[in-house]
């Protein structure tokens, strides 16, 4: 074997020592996606069927199939400031909540991982977070007001379906005026309720008894009177998926109640 | 060429120069009748002449680039004009209705979720048959998105070393195996996509179809990094995703094929080629049997087929190539 050329020696260690940092520095820069996961920066609400955060990740394929079958385009997709996150499906519910005007749960049904849980059949199975009510003193109902307009005012672009108007097609909230005694827009609109008082009604959604929901998620309950006026106060209920529609139809700013993501998603693969 | 060859040449391995006893006799006859060819070799060095007077023909990437972007656009259209031809992203689709699934995002999404439902499944063995079918790192050069904009950031790259104002700073191949083995650790120990995060065919595809967001900076920096201080770098040294598909395509039928017969090595190709150590059989001298199917690592882009003078370099269709 003759000996190498001592440059041919000099370029190939150089080789070599650029590969080694190429290799360390891209690495590096994927790794840093651990620190929004797992400083936990951005606590996202999931789309219904996401199962626990750390599975939901590690299963989710980041496709965006999800995002296209939303009736309401509920569902953004992660950018690359959270991490291994980016691409993920999440909900900004404020903006836009998931009302399950789609009954079926096509975002679940569009999902080819199981990042959303096959296993849920149902608006009432799915655990995406639970509501808290955060701040009862701007609520509108606790000092005992009602409501005229628009809920979130002529400018808001978010949806919502109203069965009574049209059964398939979503319409903005910004044309749908309310006129309430004491304002209950958080009750009167959440999508586990409208369902709980069809089923009441002998009138399950589609006609299928699966769709009924066993528990109640929200209502409104009478706070100690003082006065003549009527107040009540906003109670989360156990049957409560945390799709976030009680968080977007608040007329309150910011809203009385929002979606804590990490206190629901008991659901495993 | 032996695909223990081809396999290892994809991992990274340099191609060995043949002894003598490796070249088949019909093959010697060849090379030394081109050693005494001097009139046809003149030939061929004016037609060279004329050819870098004028552009080289480019039928082949004219084709690719049109079928690339006809690809993403069928993405980026099913979802805005909501056609439903081609649902999701290059991740994870359905075409048709039918699931599709990039096996190298699959890969990821098994190994750090440990359970595999069954529409995945469906995704994978499509893909994997269609890609097998295809040649499997076609997928790179005739579907990915970041394989057209490193072309384009090539012919800047080529531009400015030409004027020597950047010159090429080569990589170990097998860095990408090296790539591909950490990146496969790295989501069955964390549990997390880990590659996804840098992925510029994710980013890229997720970013035409749903919208730019801050993730394009990154595939911007692999841009600039591969304009100026290493060609073709990502593709070349870097990405898992062509390895994966490296392998499903080192049995494929489809194949470019070199006619010994032809060749007169000038090596047009290999200047083109984004892998050139698959071209190693048209170097004066290597090529050990009469035709040579190249290897496992070729992207089936068609630029050597456009580049070769004397049409020593062919696509062929295996088994019933010949009927179509």
């Amino acid at each position: 074997m003759s000996v190498l050329n001592p440059l041919i020696k000099q370029k190939q260690r150089r080789q070599f020592l650029r590969s080694a940092l190429l290799m360390v520095g891209v690495v590096g820069v994927s790794l840093l996606g651990a620190i929004p996961v797992l400083g936990q920066w951005a606590k996202r609400l999931r789309p219904p069927g996401a199962l626990k955060e750390r599975e939901f990740l590690a299963s989710c394929i980041k496709c965006g199939q999800c995002v296209q079958v939303c009736p309401v385009n509920a569902i953004k997709l992660a950018d690359l400031d959270e991490g291994f996150g980016v691409g993920s499906p999440y909900i900004d519910a404020r903006a836009q909540a998931c009302d399950f005007s789609c009954d079926g749960l096509q975002c679940v049904l569009a999902c080819p991982t199981g990042a959303l849980t096959h296993h849920i059949n149902y608006p009432h199975e799915a655990k995406m977070a639970v509501a808290k009510v955060v701040s009862p003193q701007t609520c509108l109902a606790v000092q005992g007001k009602g409501f005229k307009g628009l809920a979130r005012g002529a400018d808001y672009s978010g949806k919502l379906r109203f069965e009574e108007i049209d059964r398939w097609n979503p319409i903005p909230l910004a044309e749908h005026p309310f006129d309430l005694e004491i304002c209950d827009l958080c009750v009167r609109l959440c999508p586990i309720e409208i369902r709980a008082n069809q089923c009441d009604a002998g009138k399950p959604p589609s006609g299928d008894p699966g769709q009924c929901p066993p528990r109640h998620a929200i209502r409104l309950v009478d706070i100690d009177q003082d006065g003549s006026t009527k107040k009540m106060r906003p109670e989360i209920l156990d049957g409560c998926v945390g799709c976030g529609v009680c968080e977007m139809v608040c007329p309150a700013e910011p809203a009385v109640i929002v979606m804590d993501s990490t206190a629901s998603r008991g659901l495993s693969a | 060429m032996k695909l223990k060859d081809s396999l290892l040449e994809l991992l990274g391995r340099d191609p060995i120069k043949p002894v003598k006893e490796d070249i088949s006799a019909p093959a010697q006859v060849i090379h030394k009748l081109h050693r005494e060819d001097k009139s046809r070799i003149t030939q061929i060095r004016a037609e060279l002449a004329h050819k870098a007077a004028h552009d080289a023909p480019q039928k082949w990437r004219r084709r690719r680039w049109a079928v690339l972007i006809v690809v993403n656009l069928l993405f980026v259209l099913s979802y805005w004009l909501d056609i439903q031809m081609l649902e999701g992203a290059l991740t994870g689709s359905r075409f048709v209705g039918f699931h599709m699934a990039d096996l190298n995002s699959a890969l990821q999404v098994m190994l750090a979720f440990k359970e595999v439902v069954i529409n995945l499944l469906i995704g994978i063995v499509t893909v994997a048959l269609m890609w097998w079918l295809l040649g499997g790192r076609t997928f790179c050069s005739w579907v990915c998105p970041y394989h057209l904009l490193a072309e384009w950031a090539e012919i800047l790259h080529l531009k400015l070393a030409d004027k020597k104002l950047v010159k090429d700073h080569p990589f170990d191949r097998r860095t990408r195996t090296a790539f591909w083995l950490v990146f496969a650790l790295l989501a069955l120990v964390t549990g997390y996509t880990v590659f996804e995060t840098i992925s510029p065919v994710g980013i890229l595809s997720r970013a035409l179809i749903y919208g730019p967001g801050v993730a394009l900076a990154w595939v911007a920096t692999l841009l600039l990094f591969e304009i100026f201080y290493s060609r073709r770098a990502w593709c070349r040294y870097a990405c898992p995703i062509g390895l994966t598909y490296g392998l499903v395509g080192s049995t494929s039928p489809l194949v470019v094929t070199h006619k010994l017969e032809n060749c007169f090595h000038e090596g047009e190709c290999r200047k083109v080629c984004l892998v050139p150590h698959v071209l190693d059989t048209v170097i004066k001298g290597r090529a050990k049997d009469v035709q040579t199917e190249i290897g496992a690592d070729c992207t089936r882009c068609g630029r050597c087929v456009d580049a070769c003078p004397t049409q020593s370099l062919t696509f062929k269709f295996k088994g019933i190539g010949k009927h179509l």
